[in-house]
């Protein structure tokens, strides 16, 4: 549907001004408000038809006016119809819908990435340059952002009612969602699925920036340690270099490259190895062995928080060469910055 | 009766008439006389009273919910008890109020005379049904009193299994129970129509309301034996620590979704379909024509129960399911629209050259239409899959089902119990009062749930115990229209109930209409008839009714 655009920005501007109407934030936004008008003129037509029907016959075939009824058994023509124009509109609803919602929840590959991890109650963010924040989320105008999510506890929902973006956040598998902010200012974030005693507190906000302030924004708060740092230290200190020293006489795979790399595995699958592969690879070892070794690494399972999963996966992600491995073989307290690789992401 | 009349009532002279001598109500007496009755009509006024004391129970949370929501602040109660406050709601409504509603009271009373059977297959069984309806209330209402449950009632792991310490085992099991309560009746229903319809009463001469409760009693027993093995697991996990819906012992927490939704999505039909087939009678009768296709509406109902159980990953789209399978089932709920949509269409023209009057039932009835219309076309939003990720979880939700569940259920119950109130209790209500009853619902109604709408397009969560302030002027609307839609509901009870002793006497059939439970005398004898009646017309054939109504005229004088 094409509504013509001076009178589209019009009628935006208008309803954005009313309070009946969320602002359009989001790239994402307006086609999602296209829809919505095109969902709601629907329903007011077939509302005013079904309407118009009802008080029609109602007029006309009152008692008064028409004593004695006629009966007639029905008319397939007419039951034709009404099942072909409804099902007709409910089929451009569909793929109309279909297509939005690939849109929304297909990223686009230069999207940067974010952590959000739920718990119970509240949102915390994790920037892959350290940043951490609680119930806020630090953004850039202009630039597509990509959440990768994980539950702690309890099933939680993220939405962002004025970008029209939402994503449920649930324990033991990693969702994701993005946007492109397009107005700078600070929006809701809900929490909308029921998780316990304050689901209604758990609200936060997001904040979006211009990219010279994001900037800003991203020196002052940052930790000193990115997440990829703060991994490094974990796999040091948990032993994982112990069998992923990077070396061929290694007793685990070398890990440098391995992301979104095709992998063998023992039993004969092959997988792609994303954030949640690499997760689930550290919590459940023995469902993933690699091809060529055997089933000894011991299981992480409820040794490690999602952050500190999220800190190691960030590590291995942006492992590009064995030399950060023989750094944390040989110094488990490393704080030196790495040769930089080209993908790797600096704040 | 003159035809300048805008009513078709047709009461026996006042002066004279009385109830019936013997009748199902006074055939034995002693509270133990009901408790212990195999009376399917007995049976079905257990289930009335039960259930309309349920309602103002949930009523009562619904009152105090809006309360709590007139402030954005978290003024009136704790955000736990405000939590336990929606829990309560739901499981009552749902579970004691929309499952069972018109099924066990209409349903129960009606099905049989309607076939012309003595009563359903298993008058024991429905005793028993009802008793297992009763204890499911009662352990409801040991949880909300031994300290409240806040799960919600879609009791989602694992929140209700790891982190709850309230009184969840005790919901759970209050659940279980109904369930087997619906599974008995949906069971009777089913053997009933099949075994026991009166010679002539073939499957195409049978009400609409009997096709309509043969659909509901298959999605029930088919549908709930899926919620009582996911509400089982639900309390092993909590008892044992079992792990199926806990990812750190390899279980999935989708799974208690997907086990739950299969039985919950079929059962929002289990709750409208019965309340379509009340529409089906009431407006054949106030328009006096037969339903406009009756084929196309009698199979369209069993069309919805079966595509009912291929949707239920639509309550999913936002869980992280693969974005082809959202498709699929996004694909599947435009489907099982149709049939709706047709309904409505048959509805409509069935009034088409028809001679119409407006009753109390055919008020109610109209506001069905307008309700649930605008309840199944906001239906469609959320079955298009990219709008449907802004609008689930928020008020958007909450207006949806409630104009399709209590626009639309709620406005069939009470149309039918307006309908058949003069055959159950031989009496009739006050017409003025109970037609400004009809329209104060109406309006209350739309005042309540309209603005919800909106604020779901805003963003605001359902299931909020305070929320952000610039959602307050739509929430005092709704607040406001609750309190008159609570004024709606009340009138009713009141006059019914003051029916009961003076109400005028109604006779066998005021509405003049076709169905067999009209030929008896209201109320009926415990029997219901007294010779096997052999059935020689179609449904809804009003030529065949003037005849015999004629017919009797000549033979008395
Ligand atoms: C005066 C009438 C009513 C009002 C004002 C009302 C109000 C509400 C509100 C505000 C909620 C949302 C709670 C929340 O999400 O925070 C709610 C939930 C609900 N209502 Fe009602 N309601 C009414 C009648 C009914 C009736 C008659 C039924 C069923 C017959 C019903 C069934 C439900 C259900 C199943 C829920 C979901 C509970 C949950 O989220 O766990 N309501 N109601
Ligand atoms: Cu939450």
């Amino acid at each position: 549907m094409h509504i013509s655009p001076v009178l589209w920005q019009f009628l935006v501007k208008w309803l954005n001004a009313s309070a009946l109407f969320p602002r359009e934030a989001s790239t994402i936004a307006p086609y999602a408000d296209e829809l919505y008008f095109f969902l709601i003129l629907i329903t007011i037509l077939g509302l005013l038809l079904v309407g118009a029907l009802l008080l029609v016959f109602s007029v006309m075939y009152r008692k008064e006016k028409h004593p004695v009824a006629t009966q007639i058994e029905g008319s397939t023509l007419l039951e034709a119809t009404w099942t072909i124009i409804p099902l007709a509109i409910f089929l451009v609803c569909f793929v109309w819908g279909a297509l939005l919602y690939f849109r929304i929840y297909n990223p686009p590959t230069n999207a940067m990435n974010i952590y959000v991890v739920g718990k119970q109650w509240m949102w915390k963010a994790e920037h892959p340059g350290g940043q951490h924040e609680i119930n806020a989320l630090h953004v850039p105008m202009g630039r597509p952002v990509q959440l990768t999510m994980i539950s702690q506890d309890v099933f939680h929902s993220f939405s962002i009612p004025d970008f029209r973006v939402k994503r449920e956040v649930i324990p033991g598998r990693y969702t994701t969602v993005w946007f492109e902010a397009t107005a700078v200012g600070t929006y809701h974030i809900f929490c909308t699925q029921y998780c316990g005693t304050k689901h209604s507190a758990m609200i936060g906000e997001v904040t979006v920036l211009t990219p010279e302030d994001y900037q800003k924004w991203t020196q002052q708060s940052t930790s000193g340690m990115s997440l990829a740092q703060n991994g490094e230290r974990l796999f040091a200190s948990m032993g994982c270099n112990a069998c992923h020293s990077g070396n061929a006489a290694a007793r685990g795979p070398n890990l440098a490259g391995v992301y979104g790399s095709k992998l063998q595995l023992a039993n004969g699958s092959q997988v792609l190895v994303n954030d949640a592969y690499l997760r689930d690879a550290i919590l459940n070892p023995s469902q993933h062995v690699t091809a060529g070794y055997s089933p000894i690494m011991p299981t992480y399972q409820g040794q490690i928080s999602e952050d500190g999963l999220i800190d190691l996966v960030e590590y291995v992600k942006n492992l590009q060469t064995n030399y950060r491995v023989q750094q944390t073989l040989t110094t488990s307290q490393s704080d030196q910055t790495a040769p930089i690789t080209p993908e790797m992401v600096k704040p | 009766m003159s035809a300048t009349s805008s009513t078709i009532l047709n009461l026996p002279d006042q002066s004279t008439a009385t109830l019936p001598k013997k009748n199902y109500i006074n055939a034995e007496h002693g509270l133990l006389s009901w408790l212990f009755t195999g009376d399917h009509k007995r049976i079905a006024m257990l289930y009335l009273i039960s259930i309309t004391f349920f309602f103002f129970i949930g009523g009562a949370f619904a009152g105090l919910i809006r309360l709590e929501l007139l402030t954005p602040q978290p003024d009136l109660v704790a955000s736990d008890t405000y939590n336990k406050f929606f829990t309560m709601h739901g499981i009552i409504m749902i579970f004691l109020f929309l499952v069972p509603s018109v099924p066990a009271t209409l349903g129960n009373f009606l099905i049989p005379i309607m076939l012309g059977a003595k009563d359903l297959a298993f008058p024991k069984i429905n005793l028993l049904s009802w008793y297992l309806y009763m204890a499911g209330g009662t352990f409801t209402l040991a949880a909300l009193v031994l300290g409240g449950v806040d799960t919600g009632w879609t009791f989602t792991t694992p929140l209700s299994t790891h982190y709850l310490n309230t009184h969840v085992i005790t919901a759970a099991t209050a659940i279980f129970i109904a369930g087997f309560s619906s599974i008995f009746t949906g069971l009777n229903f089913i053997v009933t129509i099949h075994r026991m319809r009166a010679p002539g009463m073939t499957w195409f001469r049978m009400p609409l309301f009997v096709w309509s409760n043969y659909a509901a009693s298959l999605l029930m027993v088919l549908g709930t034996p899926v919620l009582a093995i996911a509400i089982v697991l639900v309390a092993l996990e909590r008892t044992f620590g079992i792990g199926v819906f806990d990812p750190t012992k390899g279980g999935d927490p989708l799974l208690f979704q997907h086990l739950f939704w299969f039985y919950s999505h079929p059962a929002v039909y289990i709750m409208i379909l019965p309340g379509m087939g009340v529409i089906s009678e009431v407006i054949s009768t106030f328009s006096r024509k037969r339903v406009f296709g009756y084929t196309a509406v009698a199979f369209s109902s069993v069309a919805i129960a079966l595509f009912g159980f291929f949707v239920w990953e639509h309550h999913m789209f936002i869980m992280g399911v693969s974005n082809y399978s959202a498709l699929v089932f996004s694909l599947l709920t435009m489907l099982v629209a149709v049939p709706s949509a047709i309904k409505i269409f048959n509805w409509a023209f069935t009034l088409q050259q028809g001679s119409i009057t407006f009753e109390t039932p055919m008020l109610y009835a109209f506001g069905f239409l307008g309700l649930f219309t605008i309840g199944g076309l906001t239906g469609v939003f959320l079955g298009s899959l990219g709008m449907d990720i802004h609008l689930t979880e928020t008020y958007f939700i909450v207006a949806h089902f409630h104009f399709v569940m209590v626009g639309g259920m709620l406005m069939a119950f009470l149309s039918g119990i307006h309908f058949w109130w003069p055959k159950m209790t031989g009496r009739m209500y006050p017409e003025s009062l109970s037609k400004l009853a009809a329209v104060v619902t109406f309006i209350g109604f739309n005042l309540t749930f309209l603005p919800q709408f909106i604020l779901g397009y805003l963003g605001m969560p359902r299931r909020y115990h305070a929320y952000p302030p610039e959602f307050q002027v739509l929430n005092v609307l709704s607040t406001a229209g609750a309190t008159v839609l609570g004024v709606g509901y009340l009138l009713p009870m009141l006059y019914l109930a003051w029916s009961l002793k003076y109400g005028a006497i109604a006779g066998n059939n005021p509405w003049q209409a076709t169905g067999l439970e009209w030929q008896i005398q209201s109320p009926p004898l415990t029997e219901n008839f007294i010779e096997v009646p052999i059935v020689d017309h179609e449904a809804y054939d009003y030529e065949w009714l003037a005849h015999k109504t004629q017919h009797e005229v000549t033979t008395v004088g």
